[in-house]
Parts: structure tokens; sequence; C-alpha cells
């Protein structure tokens, strides 16, 4: 249990590395667009959202179906609205 | 092949596209491809999920997916560009509130009594809790419904001190003591207290102040997502919660220096709420000469470098479409045209770049003041329009000014400038601004888009 943690923790600190070599380079003019996308990957919490509302316990299902809700309005939105940003930035 | 591998390597694609995708928003050019993959991968990590064998009932979870799905459809398709702002808080609110609910329906099926367990339950519900409630109030403030002015009261940082305090205490009662309280109403507790520090964090924040808050809330909602991950023990969310904190910690900074403050100072000065004593010896600064459209129209008729610079309040008059017209207008007539792009003009980040990509402004006509400030003096006409803390020389020559050191666009070093605005009333922030009062200053009093529409209509004419 212990070295899962440690293992995850590992994750974490380089994905955090990664993710500040990739979000320094992105242009000003794309700021938006880039916290509306990256918003809509913070949605992932909707994996742990599926295997809560999944459960056999009453409790569990329900606060697990309403996290569903919310973490899907957040996925589907957050795609979607940035899709429809980036579609009108355009060159002549 | 055992379900668990085909699972945890789907996780590694999922984060392997979320990974691309973000390297891809960098440049326009691939920036729409980037989406697409980085969407790719959440649908891979979704459809694999569903895959898992613990899930003994699908229909829930289908009747959440479909709710959820529909109203992010409507919502993403509907919304107009100017209310983008409260759109990506309300967006960032709804990811906090899902991780907070994971961490909570993991903490009543109490299965763990493992301390790093409840401490990564415990992250997850008061950073999801903050986002939420904080997310909500930013909304509030950004589409009006509640006054977008700081609000302070006095002890402030008292209270806050008081609830960040109660909320150790309960974390260590979930941590270590257990049993002091019951799980339930632990849960409770923290619940409550998370929301209220969410609701009084942002109200002090004036809403020029907005694009910092909403860059903070971006990466919490993230930040929320990637300690969900602790707690099931999932490496997607926390790759992908990572990223997206590191994300809006990255344009947090960027906000930050723009202002030339500290985070410290944006979140807890309530800036602009007590600035009423710079304002007693500012109307002696000069004359304010007001400018009617049809001469405005002459000065740029015979411009051969126009500068747009625009603020909030372009966005407030949906100006966007009419200036648009009106730089191809001046373009025809063979000025060349540039929109000068402040980092924390608007509301949120990169807030008046997406309403000119709206409105169809090709965005390699958009520079940044670090490009134009240079060679301002070559520059005949600049127009301001409703922007005013990000063109105030205030920022460089006044040492008392409470923006001294913000890096501004030095409209005043061109030739003519046009300053659109409604009123004399000073601007958000409440700061006086000499800009009006200088020589070269043309104010163009009325409605931004009325102005703008006038004057191309003389173009027409």
């Amino acid at each position: 249990m212990e070295s899962q943690i440690i293992l995850l923790i590992f994750i974490l600190i380089l994905s955090i590395f990664l993710g500040v070599e990739l979000i320094t380079k992105v242009p000003s003019t794309l700021h938006t667009p880039l916290m509306s996308g990256a918003n809509a990957i913070s949605g992932i919490t909707l994996v742990g959202a599926i295997l809560s509302s999944g459960s056999s316990e009453i409790v569990t299902i329900t606060l697990g179906t309403a996290a569903v809700f919310f973490a899907s309005i957040n996925v589907v939105g957050g795609y979607l609205v940035t899709n429809r940003m980036l579609g009108m930035f355009k060159k002549k | 092949m055992d379900i668990t591998i085909l699972v945890n390597l789907s996780y590694i694609a999922a984060s392997i596209l979320f990974i691309a995708g973000l390297k891809m928003l960098g440049s326009p050019d691939t920036a729409r491809r980037g989406n697409a993959f980085s969407s790719s991968g959440m649908l891979l990590a979704v459809l694999i999920t569903l895959l898992d064998q613990n899930i003994v009932d699908y229909r829930y979870i289908a009747g959440a997916l479909v709710a959820g799905s529909v109203v992010g459809y409507f919502a993403a398709t509907k919304v107009k560009m100017t209310s983008m702002p409260e759109m990506v808080a309300i967006f960032n609110g709804f990811g906090g509130i899902a991780s907070l609910l994971v961490g909570s329906a993991e903490y009543v099926s109490g299965t763990f009594d493992n301390p790093a367990f409840l401490g990564a339950i415990f992250v997850t519900v008061l950073i999801g809790g903050i986002t939420f409630t904080g997310s909500i109030v930013a909304y509030g403030k950004l589409s009006e419904i509640i006054s977008g002015r700081p609000f302070l009261y006095k002890g402030q940082q008292f209270v806050n001190g008081l609830i960040v305090l109660s909320i150790l205490l309960v974390g260590a009662n979930m941590l270590f003591i257990q049993g002091f309280i019951s799980a339930e109403q632990t849960l409770m507790l923290l619940l409550a207290l998370a929301f209220l520090l969410g609701i009084l964090f942002v109200i002090p924040i004036g809403g020029a102040d907005m694009p910092v808050v909403i860059a903070l809330l971006n990466s919490f909602s993230g930040l929320a997502a990637c300690a969900a991950g602790f707690v099931i023990l999932n490496n997607v969310l926390i790759v992908a919660g990572a990223l997206v904190g590191a994300s809006g910690l990255i344009l947090t900074n960027i906000m930050c220096k723009a202002m030339n403050r500290s985070l410290a100072n944006v979140l807890f000065s309530g800036f602009g709420a007590v600035t009423e004593t710079s304002s007693d010896s500012s109307q002696e600064q000069g004359e304010v000469k007001p400018i009617t459209a049809q001469d405005a129209y002459l000065i740029l008729e015979a411009a051969s470098s126009v500068l747009i610079v625009p603020g909030y309040g372009m966005a407030v008059a949906q100006a966007q479409h009419a200036v648009r017209e009106l730089g191809e207008l001046l373009e025809a007539n063979g000025a060349e045209v540039k929109y000068a792009i402040h980092p924390v003009a608007g509301r949120m980040p990169g807030h008046m770049n997406v309403l000119l990509a709206e409105a169809n402004v090709s965005y390699d006509e958009l520079v940044e003041p670090d490009d134009v400030n240079p060679i301002m003096e070559t520059v005949d006409v600049c127009m301001v329009i409703g922007a005013n803390d990000v063109v105030n020389p205030d920022a460089k020559d006044n040492e008392s000014s409470p923006i001294y050191g913000m890096p501004i666009i030095e409209v005043d070093n061109s030739k003519t400038v046009f300053v659109l605005k409604r009123s004399m009333a000073s601007g958000f922030a409440g700061i006086q601004n000499p800009l009006f009062f200088k020589p070269n200053t043309r104010m163009l009093f009325g409605d931004a888009k009325e102005t703008v529409s006038t004057l191309v209509s003389e173009f027409k004419a």
C-alpha cells in the first residue's frame, strides 16, 4: 500500500514538471482556450465518479451519481466550448 | 488478458493523449486538433472505466452521464463569447464539486483507516469545496448577479484565520483522533467550512482582478481531481489533475506579473476598495478634450498606422464586430492596423483575444505590450476602447499610485490617443487616469459600439 502511494507521488511530481514545461510555451492569444481545455481535462474526476456511482451502497451511489452529473457537464461542455472558440482563431 | 492490465494500458494512452493535446494547444494552427486529442483521451478513459468489474449497476451512471452531457452541450453551444469568463468560472466549479463528491463517497463507504487515504480525502473535499463556492461567487461577480466591487469588512483576516484553524482541527480529528465527533459530523463540518472559505476567499476580490481568480480556481479544479486520484489510487486522475493544476498556476503567475503584484496582494488587499484618497487632486491635472466622431474620422482617415487597445469596456458594449469592421476599413484606406492586448485586459486570461477572434480578426494582428511599446512614437493614432488601468501612465510615472510598476501599453507616447469611454467616471479600480488629461488625448464619449459604428459609417459615406 505504502509503495503504491510513493509511486503515485512520483507520478504526481513528474506530471507537475511536465505541465509547467507544456504550458509555459502557450502564447497569450490562446490563454482562454487553454484554460477551458485544461478545465475539461480536470473533469477526469468523472472516472472516479463512475466507480463510486457503480457501487452497491445507496449513499455512495447517490454521491457518485451526482459527481458523474457534474463531471460530465464539465467534460462535455468544456471540450465543446474550447472547440467552438478555437474554430474562431483564424489567420488571413 | 487480465482486465486490470487493459484498463491501466488505456489510462497510459489517455495520459499521452492529454499531454499531446496540451502541447498542441501551444500554437493556433494545431490547437483545435490538440483539443480533439485531449477529448479522445477522455473518451477512452471513461469507456474503459465502464468495464470495471466492481460496477454493479449501470442505470444511475448512464442517467447522470446523459443528463450531464446534455446540460454541457447546451451550455457550450448557446453561450455568448462575451459571457465566456463566467462560463469558465462555473465549469471550474462543477469540476470542483465532482471531485468533492468522489472524495465524500469514498469517505462514507468507510473502508479505510489509513491516514494517507484519509488525508487525501481531506484535501479533495477541502479543495473541491473551495473551488465550488469560490467559482459560484466568481460566476456571480462576472455575470453581475452580485456586485463586482471588492467587499471588505473589519476583521476579515481574523475570520479567515479562524476558519483555517477550524479546518485544521477537523482535519486532525479526521486523520488521527477519530471519534471526537462521528465520521458523518466530521464530513459535514469540513464541507461547511470549505464552502465558507471558498465564498470568503473570492468575495473581497474586485472584478478587475478576476483574471487571477479564474486562473487560480482553474488550478484548484485540477488539484482537486489530482487529490481524488490519491483517494481512489488512480494514476490517470493524478496525471491529468497535476497537468491542469500546473497550467492554472502558471496562468495565475503570468496574470500577477502583468499587474506587478504578488498573489497574496491580489487575494487579500481588496484592491480598489480604498483608493478614495488619491482622487482629490486629480481634477486639476488638466483639461479633458472631447472630440466628435466626425472629427475623429478626419484624423483616422489621415493616419498611416493605427493601434487598437481593447479592454473590458469593449466586451460590455459588444463592440468587437464593429471594431473589426473599422479595422478593415482603415486597412483598405492604407493604414497599418494592429491590436495591442494587455494580458489582464478583460475578466479572464485571453479574454480580448477570444472576442476579436469571434469577430474574425486575424490572430497575427494581435500584439503584446512588449512588441508595441518600443515603436509607440511611430504610431499615428491609438484607439483605447473600454480599457483604463492597462493604459494608465501613473503606472510608470507616479510612485504613489496603487498601480505603480504595472507594465502598461504606453499609448501616451503615440502621436494621438482616442479614448472611447462612456463618461468621466473613474475606472473599475477607482483610480484616476492622467491619460485623459494629456495634450495628445481626445475623448470620444458614448457607448463604444455606437461610436465605432459612427466611425464606420463615416468611412463608408
